[in-house]
């Protein structure tokens, strides 16, 4: 009775939204994964405000964590070779990974999606052109790929946005083509395409909300891989550019001194694990979700 | 059957030649920086075309991509710019040493997933199960550099047990591939097990599976006999197109432990614009990569009995 009443009051789209959402606290490994993604935003956020020190400046080299320089502060996880604050290194590298990652992959599933309505719906020689396309440059291991093209075109943040959309859309396009497929033939679209709407809105208003649950999912995970590959191309030396802190790149940097002095390539490894297990455990826990109703 | 498989390899060649000529464009299209990445950039204008001259640039550009074509289709990659070589005689050696990264890591990857899958999909949501899952979910989100530094900081600098670097200078030696092997295996279980988890967990809910319970057969012998033969199929096609994700997977660890295999050639060569060696590389790894795949459908028709080939 009250459910019903709760129901005819009709809540506003975005508490619908709200509302779906939080039905990730249902599952404990999702909650998790949310948390770590929480605490990395907040601290990319807050970086201006919370890190103790800025992130280029240079004070003594090569100091254990919780080394106290009595007038400036404690460099609570040390200094590197060059001196600088690793934590405060940190919480910058985290606005970066988590500017770009998003970045790239929002801007791979704008054109994989288009290319999936697109090949899915309207079938045909359309279809056929993308698909083979897509088998192309699939066909590529992925990294082979990223280090031809940003080799020949040069290490800059934009670059990487480029290749990643270039190299994940495929994939992603795959993914919406087998959704549009088996979603085309409901009654739903049948309706649409009879009452004479264009095929734009069907398969932007109609098709497209419909397939949203394993996109997100898949979303989900992608992320986590982009911030793999945006941290494995720092540290092949192809990322962002120095001096500004990228975690690849603070391995790389440091992973020579390693021997004599771990926590300088320790931490930034730490925090990038712990970004990507936070990704792939929400993504587990949405499914898990999503299968129970 | 003749016509499925000459599909396949035909589809497999048209998709060489594209990325071919995919490949002949980003790197050649352009004489004049070919001349400069080759002569290098203090050189002068009637250098260049001198070389450009000699090595017939100044043709049509289909003429130079179909002798280049050839070149390839005969194993003649040219001249390396790097390594002052021609590039088959670097490339097939290090192309090698990969092979037998590669097979190590699958010798070991290979058996403990398939293993792990089937257990943990055998029982759907038992702890078994949770705890299998939660690990490959665990060490996949670890990547490559992360885990060759972890476990270089515990095996190399705190235990002394391993060597940190796997470069084989004084000839071949089985311990340096340890932890090379050990980072891929890592980092690339995970996806198998789910894989065969996957697979394995539909399986059980099939009727067959029921029927051979409840007519009183052993557990044993359920899973044994009748659940892995058709669980195993997927698998078998992840296990093939995870070769593609294991030439990514060894250009970091290659270049971490300075193994000479192919992923540091390619590194190498892509960082000096060595254009030769990296179409050399790229194409090798496409064929590498399109090979298996073909390999893996016409493996999962044969092997799947529901897929009857009409032609």
């Amino acid at each position: 009775m009250t459910d019903n009443a709760i129901r005819s009051a009709r809540p506003s789209k975005i508490m619908q939204y709200l509302r779906r959402a939080a039905l990730i606290r249902e599952s404990w490994v999702g909650s998790i994964g949310l948390g770590i993604i929480v605490f990395w935003v907040a601290m990319a956020l807050l970086a201006p405000l919370l890190a103790p020190f800025p992130p280029n400046a240079q004070y003594v080299p090569f100091m254990a964590p919780g080394f106290n320089l009595p007038p400036t502060g404690t460099f609570w996880l040390g200094t590197d070779h060059l001196g600088r604050d690793i934590l405060s290194r940190l919480m910058w590298g985290a606005r970066t990974v988590l500017f770009y990652a998003p970045l790239a992959t929002f801007c791979a599933y704008a054109v994989g999606i288009l290319m999936g309505l697109a090949a899915g719906y309207k079938r045909g020689w359309i279809d056929d052109v993308l698909s083979r396309s897509a088998d192309v440059i699939l066909s590529f291991p992925i990294l082979v790929l990223y280090v031809v093209i940003i080799t020949t075109f040069g290490a800059s943040g934009i670059n990487i946005v480029l290749a990643v959309t270039f190299a994940s859309a495929p994939g992603i396009m795959r993914i919406v083509r087998g959704l549009v497929l088996d979603l085309r033939n409901r009654d739903y679209v049948a309706a649409a395409q009879t009452r004479g709407e264009s095929s734009l809105y069907i398969m932007f208003v109609e098709i497209l909300p419909n397939a949203r649950g394993p996109l997100i999912v898949d979303a989900c995970l992608r992320v986590g891989y982009v911030i793999i590959t945006i941290g494995v191309l720092g540290f092949l030396g192809l990322g962002l550019p120095p001096p500004d802190p990228d975690w690849g790149g603070m391995v790389n940097e440091t992973r020579g001194m390693a021997m004599s002095f771990p926590h300088m390539t320790i931490f930034p490894c730490i925090a990038i694990s712990s970004l990507v297990l936070g990704f792939n455990l929400l993504a587990d826990g949405l499914r898990e979700v999503s299968l129970r109703d | 059957m003749v016509i499925f498989l000459a599909k396949r390899v035909g589809y497999m060649l048209l998709t060489m030649l594209v990325v071919s000529i995919l490949l002949f464009l980003l790197l050649e299209v352009n004489g004049e920086s070919v001349a400069v990445k080759v002569l290098g950039p203090y050189t002068s204008i009637e250098q260049r075309n001198i070389w450009l001259e000699n090595n017939g640039y100044f043709r049509p550009l289909y003429v130079r991509y179909f002798d280049w074509l050839f070149g390839i289709a005969t194993g003649d990659f040219g001249q390396s710019i790097r390594f002052k070589a021609p590039v088959s005689d670097i490339l097939w050696d290090r192309l090698g040493n990969t092979a037998i990264l590669g097979a190590a890591t699958y010798a070991i990857m290979v058996p403990v997933s398939l293993t792990l899958g089937v257990l943990a999909g055998m029982k759907e949501g038992s702890a078994l199960d949770r705890t299998i899952s939660l690990t490959s979910i665990g060490t996949t989100s670890v990547p490559e550099f992360a885990s060759a530094v972890l476990l270089a900081f515990i095996f190399v600098f705190t235990l002394g047990w391993l060597p940190g670097t796997s470069a084989m200078s004084g000839g071949f030696d089985p311990v340096q591939l340890i932890l090379p092997v050990l980072v891929l295996f890592l980092y690339g279980f995970g996806y198998l097990v789910r894989m065969t988890r996957a697979s394995m967990a539909e399986v059980m809910q099939t009727p067959y599976i029921r029927t051979a319970i409840l007519k009183g057969l052993p557990y044993r012998q359920v899973i044994l006999r009748h659940a892995l033969r058709n669980a195993l199929i997927a698998p078998f096609t992840v296990i093939m197109l995870q070769i593609n994700w294991l030439l990514s997977g060894v250009i970091v660890v290659e270049f971490f432990f300075a193994y000479k295999g192919f992923g540091a050639l390619l590194l190498e060569a892509s960082l000096n614009q060595d254009i030769y060696m990296i179409q050399a590389c790229a194409m090798v790894a496409v064929f590498v990569a399109v090979t298996t795949q073909t390999i893996a459908d016409i493996g999962y028709t044969y092997l799947n009995p529901r897929i009857r080939l009409g032609g």
